[in-house]
């Protein structure tokens, strides 16, 4: 029996590369490696005839038999690699997503326009150090009118118009109503606290009114108050300055001008620059060709409202605004009628 | 307020243009809603017809020679009223005037009509944007000036005020000319009040009493007899048109004249109808009625002052006149009467008579009494000027509680204290007396103050009433200096503690975990109607619920006692967009009303499940996407929302008459009642008219909540480092024993740290009258790793427990 030459080992090796080129499935690489690397494979049998060459002739081939089986194994670790990978881009292919359909549905939860808006709201003023408190909902005459500069009676009383509450009071003779205002909590705030006094008061309100595009009878308002030593019409502007460019942006300009509120002297109304028409006000609907858009009251709190509820008026000054969420809203959000807001029509407030 | 810049120029000069004006104007609390501006016809003139005649080939055209001033023109005319002698408004040709056919503003060209040319046209109303009139043409008074631009006779600019309740002042044109004048640094020139007096004094003739002077502090008359009531002559119409009243006659239209310049509202009694010449200012006595000018007979109230002849009321005080008094065109004597009557009072009358009339609109809100002669000799003045006459000699002035000068101080230290800013007491001296406060006089400026003034005390002019105090006039110096003079600073002040309340926090809070468990929020109206609350079988045993007294209508007049009825309408109005999922919540307050106290306001949460679970989506298969919303979904939601808080529920069967029986439960936790969840009562789904089916709706009292929450805070307890085995039970049970009780002992025991219920069976291999629960179990000890002999046993000690406490076996 001959043992292997040289040249048998190279055909070999020659025979079993050209065979591994044409393979591209696992299983025949499988086949392919038990066929010439396995205990009966062709180069396995090579190698055993080995040792029945001579001694000199056997070193040789040995080194050979080697080199040729580590090449072999080398080559086939290639191989197994590229078919995997070939396997793997095919499956990538095969399984690629239509990526534009929906996803699962989940629930999507909302919170109401309102509700969003009055946080951030009381957000803009909570980071000037203003705290929440809150009222009644239904109020008595003397919180809603009378702590307010508003006596019975008073021609500005026509300001608010009232929905009263069906009630007799035995004893009194108090009158209760829906609040037209949440400005009522500044007099329990003020009655109940020293200054200093720095709130916000949300809430809800109710007004005798006929409803259309710009009015509802049942509304939200913020009411604002600050009291202490030493606080000035220049920290009321600064305040609601501030505001203004938290709520929309710090390009808005803002003005202020005189207007009247009875519980408030020197009263103030505050308008932003209109943003439909950037402040030029030629044929614009939102602002009525004036440029501006009212969107607060305010003054420094009257005298008579700080005596009436203990405080010293020589001695403490404050100021008291009021705003409407909703009117921000629809100045935010472009939303052309406030009676929206109430109607709970899902296509409107799934938009928020 | 309509106020035409022709009449405000009569006492103050106009130096900056209408729009700035205005902008001024708004800035100082004078809003001016709109700048009106008539005018704007170049081309166009006073001119005069010449002549007229027939036109040769039309039966309703005329030839009309026009003299336009510089020229003498041909036109033709269609209107029916054109006549020899009109002054009238002459359009030349290149002027721009409204095309009444196109609607559209033209320019007129000569054109033949019918064979004739015609150089110009006599304008209508409408064709001079006047009016709507173009029946005929305008024709002016016989005094116009012909040749004159009919911009410079018939334009003006009118400003429409939309004033505040306190500027009483400005709805009368002096008033408006003071602020103009303190607003543009010019002055202001009052009428010249002058007038002949003659003949026997006033108080031979006529004799007047005022019995209730609480109502009615000053009366001041005067006497005008032999004159002739006519129409007013047209300057005197002009005034009341532009300022949009109606000339009536030259008696009646002076008064309303002198109320619009000085804002005294006065009236005029043909003296001849008041008996025995004697007026009387009283109450009305008891039954007494009164016609009243507008023709209404008035069963009057002894809360109603009313001025009296000897016997009778012939009006009321401040209000309206009385037709038995009024002047007609055959009156000859005038008694006027220029008051102050009782602000409060007069509010009250006004309201309860439901007569708001101009008069009204001022003395309710309290004319000072220095005005009252001060208009009645203006007025007298014009009477006599447009209506002839003699003036009998002096007037009657009854004033029983005069007041004394109005004297208010402001000094440089509390407008600074106020205003944060320093102001220079010239600069206030000067907006002040520019206003028209007077008799002004310094305060300090001795020694001690270096000579500086620290404050000035002013006479409030008499058109001012809303100037009593220190902080009114710092509004008047700033309203004019201009609230942009004021700094803008931040508040430096210390922020005062306050913590926001716990009911804030927890509405905050439940809204935010509702949201984030799929629901959507939803706000209705806190008034519901009557029929509302039967839909829900609201129980009428809860009280009486609060109402308005005064309801815009029927659907708003509840003060809503339960939260229930809102969102399932809110589910209706929705049906018809689409078919779900509608997961909706509401939370706001339902009024509980009281004894002799406000209502109690709850804080309450109610949340809606209905339609189909699942959006319409490819992914899921057909059967799944039918289902239904329902109690579970309800109650997961619920879950979701009391673990973020932290809250444990329990659930007991209940009834409630909103749910349908047998599908409501009553959650609680710490033994207090937190709520009720549920499927609604089909009867109600049909009530509210819904297609959805199931409904399922949960409640909460976040009165409740918060109370089960108690002030603990939420105390960390440490997670178990060893591992947990686990073991799925499958136990049968008597059909009515419920699953939260057998949760509940397998939860409840020792090395139990955690039990799933994943499976419910009853039917085949399972006996009749009871049912396979299937729970998955975690065991889990704090200190050790259990072995697989300890976990048994602990379940052999847990099957026990469940056989004697509710006859559980484990399924064979």
């Amino acid at each position: 029996m001959t043992g292997p030459t040289p040249q048998s080992i190279d055909e070999l090796v020659q025979t079993a590369l050209g065979e591994l080129e044409g393979i591209d499935d696992p299983e025949s690489l499988d086949q392919w490696r038990v066929a010439y690397l396995g205990r009966r494979g062709h180069l396995t049998q090579v190698l055993r005839g080995i040792a029945q060459l001579d001694v000199a002739q056997r070193r040789e081939a040995g080194a050979l038999g080697n080199r040729a089986k580590g090449n072999l194994e080398e080559r086939l670790e290639q191989r197994v690699q590229q078919v995997n990978q070939a396997q793997l881009e095919q499956a990538f292919v095969r399984d690629q997503l239509d990526v534009t359909l929906p996803g699962r549905p989940s629930p999507i939860g909302r919170l109401h326009p309102t509700t969003q808006i009055l946080r951030e709201i009381c957000d803009a003023f909570g980071a000037m150090g203003f705290s929440i408190v809150e009222g009644p909902e239904v109020e008595w005459d003397h919180y809603n009118f009378e702590m307010l500069n508003i006596p019975q009676g008073h021609p500005a009383r026509d300001m608010w118009n009232t929905l009263w509450v069906d009630y007799q009071d035995p004893s009194a003779g108090r009158s209760m109503l829906m609040r037209t205002h949440t400005s009522p909590m500044q007099a329990r705030v003020m009655e109940s606290s020293q200054p200093p006094v720095r709130v916000i008061v949300p809430g809800k309100c109710y007004r005798y009114e006929a409803t259309d595009a710009t009015h509802e009878w049942h509304f939200y308002q913020v009411e604002g108050l600050a009291v202490d030593e030493g606080i000035t019409f220049a920290d009321l502007k600064g305040t609601l300055y501030e505001f203004a460019r938290r709520l929309f942006g710090e390009e808005r300009r803002v003005r202020f001008r005189c207007d009247y509120f009875p519980f408030v002297e020197p009263g103030v109304d505050m308008s932003i620059d209109c943003f439909a028409c950037n402040g030029e006000g030629t044929g614009c609907r939102i602002c009525r060709d004036s440029g501006w858009i009212e969107i607060m009251g305010a003054g420094m709190v009257h005298p008579k409202v700080l005596a009436g509820v203990g405080y010293d008026p020589e001695r403490y000054t404050g100021f008291a605004f009021g705003l409407g969420p909703e009117r921000i809203a629809m100045l935010k959000y472009g939303i052309d009628d406030i009676r929206l807001f109430y109607s709970n029509d899902l296509r409107f407030l799934r938009q928020f | 307020m309509k106020v035409p810049l022709s009449w405000l120029r009569q006492y103050v000069d106009v130096v900056i243009p209408a729009q700035e004006l205005a902008h001024r104007l708004t800035m100082a609390g004078i809003e001016v809603g709109d700048v009106v501006e008539t005018g704007g016809w170049s081309g166009c003139y006073v001119g005069q017809v010449l002549d007229v005649r027939p036109h040769p080939q039309a039966d309703r055209l005329r030839l009309c020679r026009v003299n336009a001033g510089t020229q003498e023109l041909e036109v033709v005319c269609g209107a029916p009223n054109v006549a020899t002698g009109q002054k009238i408004c002459f359009a030349t040709v290149g002027a721009r005037l409204l095309d009444t056919h196109s609607g559209k503003h033209e320019t007129l060209k000569a054109a033949r009509i019918r064979g004739v040319e015609s150089q110009g046209m006599i304008c209508s109303e409408l064709e001079l944007g006047l009016g709507e009139d173009h029946s005929g043409i305008v024709v002016l008074p016989a005094d116009a000036p012909v040749g004159t631009p009919l911009d410079d006779y018939l334009g003006d600019t009118v400003l429409d005020l939309e004033l505040t309740p306190n500027r009483l002042d400005c709805l009368s044109i002096l008033g408006v000319a003071h602020e103009v004048a303190a607003l543009t640094q010019t002055t202001v020139t009052e009428p010249d009040v002058d007038y002949r007096e003659e003949g026997p004094p006033i108080e031979s003739l006529v004799s007047i009493s005022v019995t209730d002077s609480d109502l009615c502090p000053r009366y001041t008359a005067s006497l005008i007899q032999g004159i002739s009531i006519g129409p007013s002559p047209q300057w005197l119409q002009d005034r009341l048109t532009r300022a949009g009243l109606r000339p009536i006659n030259n008696v009646v239209d002076v008064t309303n004249f002198v109320m619009l310049e000085l804002n005294q509202p006065l009236h005029s009694f043909d003296f001849d109808k008041i008996r025995d010449a004697t007026v009387v200012v009283r109450r009305a006595r008891p039954g007494e009625t009164l016609v009243t000018l507008d023709g209404v007979p008035r069963n009057l109230n002894t809360e109603v002052l009313v001025i009296a002849d000897a016997n009778d009321p012939v009006g009321m005080g401040g209000v309206i006149g009385g037709a038995n008094s009024e002047i007609g065109p055959e009156t000859t004597s005038v008694l006027l009467e220029s008051a102050t009557f009782e602000a409060y009072n007069n509010r009250d009358t006004a309201q309860s008579f439901q007569l708001r009339t101009e008069a009204t609109l001022r003395f309710e809100k309290g004319l000072r009494q220095e005005l009252a002669p001060i208009a009645l000799r203006r007025a007298t003045q014009l009477i006599h000027q447009v209506a002839g006459g003699k003036v009998a000699r002096g007037i009657i002035d009854v004033n029983h509680q005069p007041a004394p000068a109005l004297k208010v101080s402001v000094t440089g230290q509390r407008l600074k204290k106020i205003l944060g800013m320093d102001v220079d007491m010239e600069r206030v001296e000067q907006v002040l007396a520019s206003l028209g406060f007077h008799d002004i006089r310094h305060q300090g400026g001795g020694p001690e103050s270096n000579g500086a003034v620290a404050g000035l005390e002013v006479t409030v002019p008499y058109w001012r009433n809303d100037i009593t105090i220190e902080e009114d006039l710092v509004e008047e110096v700033v309203r004019i200096v201009g609230y942009d003079a004021v700094p803008t600073t931040m508040l430096s002040t210390p922020i005062p503690y306050r913590q926001v309340g716990p009911m804030t926090q927890l509405v905050a809070k439940v809204k935010d975990a509702l949201a984030a468990a799929g629901m959507q929020e939803v706000i209705s109206y806190p008034l519901v109607s009557q029929a509302d609350l039967e839909k829900v079988n609201h129980p009428e045993g809860d009280g009486p619920p609060l109402r308005v007294a005064n309801p815009m209508s029927a659907d708003h007049e509840i003060l809503r006692p339960t939260l229930r009825s809102s969102p399932l309408a809110a589910l209706a109005a929705n049906e018809g967009h689409g078919e779900g999922p509608f997961r909706l919540f509401e939370l706001g307050r339902v009024f509980i009303s009281r004894e002799n106290d406000l209502p109690l306001e709850r804080e309450t949460v109610v949340a809606l499940l209905a339609g189909r679970r699942l959006d319409y989506s490819w992914l899921h298969s057909s059967p799944m996407n039918d289902e239904a919303l329902d109690f579970y979904d309800a109650k997961g939601v619920l879950a979701a929302v009391l673990a973020r808080l932290g809250v444990e529920p329990e659930y007991r069967p209940a009834e409630d008459p909103l749910f349908q029986p047998g599908k409501c439960a009553q959650i609680s936790a710490n033994g207090l009642d937190l709520g009720v969840v549920g499927e609604v009562h089909p009867d109600i789904r049909q009530r509210f008219g819904l297609n959805a089916a199931p409904v399922s709706l949960l409640e909460l009292s976040l009165d409740s909540l918060l109370e089960s929450l108690g002030p603990a805070e939420r105390k960390f307890k440490s997670i178990s480092r060893y591992p947990a085995a686990s073991r799925d039970l499958a136990l049968v049970v008597p059909q009515d024993v419920p699953a939260g009780r057998v949760r509940e002992i397998i939860t409840r025991h020792r090395m139990v740290q955690q039990a799933d219920l994943f499976d419910i069976y009853s039917g085949e291999n399972v006996a009749p009258g009871t049912k396979s629960l299937a729970f998955h179990v975690n065991f889990q000890s704090q200190e050790r790793t259990l072995t697989a002999e300890e976990v048994n046993r602990s379940l052999e000690g847990l099957l026990k427990s469940l056989e004697r406490e509710v006859g559980a076996s484990l399924r064979a």
